[in-house]
């Protein structure tokens, strides 16, 4: 496992407890009250987003909808909606995962912007057919507050993969 | 297929396509969908599910309490003065009205009895503050600080200082959710003070209501209250609820009522939750054929 697939940097494979214990970190932080702030980013969207690119055989369409449930429960909203905006964005992410795995972070979160967007824009579809109002074009502020905190993020969740430079001469790589 | 008449065993097992799994979920998540918003069924899945996030929400919760406590001890001595003279003056005008209010009330039973009408029923109140807005951004909803333990029930009217504010349609043990007037999802039977019209006030999302269902020549106007007619059996009947802002009888056979809410639906901070002691009593028995022949015969 490397940072992208053009580094020659060699990562620790990633733990499992440590993948759960990020999504239930965004979860805590999907729980903050903050009102109507426009662009609270989607935080479990985005840690899920993350881990659909660099495990896509671990994390995935079931991982989204139970973390999707528990987001519906904590924050009231419709069951379902959270659920089927994360599984429709688990899909997306995990089939362009190994292109994505060629581009540095930047470049991934251009890639995740749109996907994130779709996800919002599904809830908001599915919530306005069952009769609620239209939110306000602010609500998708938080798919680009998400963009910006992708490179950041990248870099906090790889944090314990990384392991020290030994500089061997008689090692290949 | 291979010459023996088998197919080969997958090397790497790898469960159904993607396309598939994901077509498997989006069914799951729409059947939720329709089970919780049209027939609300998944109450109970949702208590369950609540037993995990809740410690999570009560982490969650810390930092906004933190910021709200900070900002109250941060106020100034000038504005505690300011407002306890407020206060003050308030008192004093409220205590003699409801000195007034008493001696009414007395009177009012006292008459009552005279003439034999069913007593106004009882009310109990329980004073709760709003902690914040709810986080779902498509619901106009509002979270107080008081629960299923300090006997907050669902169904129960929400009002402020000027009128009603909504509805609580979801208890917690310490917390309670309230549905406010301007929902798209929330009605209200009320009646014009003038004259007593009755109608269904809807919520019209921006902070608007609006009156449905009434014919286009009906007596109404801008400028006439609202209040609660209590045919509904939650709502404790006379509380003021809005004002009308404009009337539009151009349409077909009802007429587009606007109505501005008369509470502070989305701004007030202290909220008083009210609640009848007992249930109405049953409407009464249909009348005896008898009379109606005598009607018709005349």
């Amino acid at each position: 496992m490397q940072p992208s697939n053009r580094s020659s940097r060699i990562l620790l494979p990633a733990k499992g407890w440590f993948i759960y214990l990020s999504l239930f970190v965004a979860l805590g932080l999907e729980y903050i009250p903050t009102g109507r702030v426009p662009g609270v980013p989607d935080w479990v969207a985005l840690v899920l987003a993350f881990w659909c690119i660099r495990e896509p055989l671990r994390i995935g369409m079931g991982t989204g909808f139970v973390f999707g449930l528990l987001v519906d429960v904590g924050l009231g909203a419709a069951l379902g909606q959270h659920a089927l905006a994360y599984v429709v964005l688990a899909y997306l992410v995990n089939g362009l995962a190994r292109r994505l795995m060629w581009f540095p972070p930047l470049q991934q979160a251009l890639h995740v912007l749109p996907m994130l967007l779709a996800s919002q824009v599904l809830m908001v579809v599915v919530r306005m057919i069952a009769g609620a109002e239209f939110p306000g074009w602010s609500y998708f502020l938080s798919s680009f507050t998400s963009l910006l905190l992708w490179v950041p993020l990248t870099y906090l969740l790889l944090l314990p993969q990384f392991q020290p430079v030994e500089r061997d001469d008689n090692r290949p790589i | 297929m291979s010459l023996v008449g088998h197919k080969p065993p997958p090397i790497f097992r790898r469960g159904p396509a993607p396309l598939v799994r994901l077509l498997l979920f989006v069914c799951v998540c729409l059947a939720m969908l329709v089970s919780d918003l049209r027939f609300r069924y998944l109450e109970m899945f949702r208590h369950a599910m609540s037993v995990v996030t809740y410690p999570l929400q009560m982490a969650a919760a810390t930092p906004a309490d933190f910021v709200r406590n900070a900002s109250l001890y941060f106020a100034t001595l000038v504005e505690v003065q300011r407002d306890n003279a407020e206060l003050r003056r308030q008192q004093l005008g409220s205590g003699e009205r409801l000195l007034r209010y008493e001696l009414l009330d007395q009177e009012n039973a006292h008459l009552r009895k005279l003439l034999e009408m069913a007593q106004r029923v009882q009310t109990r109140s329980i004073a709760a503050d709003i902690l914040y807005n709810a986080p779902d951004p498509f619901a106009r909803k509002v979270i107080l600080d008081r629960g299923a333990q300090q006997g907050i029930e669902p169904g129960l009217a929400v009002v402020d200082a000027a009128g009603v504010i909504g509805q609580v349609t979801r208890v917690f043990p310490v917390q309670s959710e309230v549905t406010l007037l301007t929902d798209r999802n929330q009605a209200i039977p009320v009646q014009v003070e003038r004259n007593g019209l009755r109608g269904v006030l809807f919520g019209a999302g921006q902070g608007r209501l609006e009156m449905r269902f009434v014919i286009g020549s009906a007596d109404i106007q801008p400028g006439d209250r609202l209040v609660t007619s209590g045919l509904d059996g939650v709502f404790v009947p006379g509380l003021p609820v809005a004002t009308v802002v404009s009337v539009d009888r151009e349409g077909d056979a009802f007429a587009g009522i606007v109505c501005a809410p008369l509470a502070g639906v989305e701004r007030s901070m202290q909220v008083l939750v009210i609640g009848r002691m007992d249930l109405p009593p049953p409407p009464p028995a249909p009348q005896p054929p008898v009379e109606k022949k005598k009607g018709k015969g005349r």
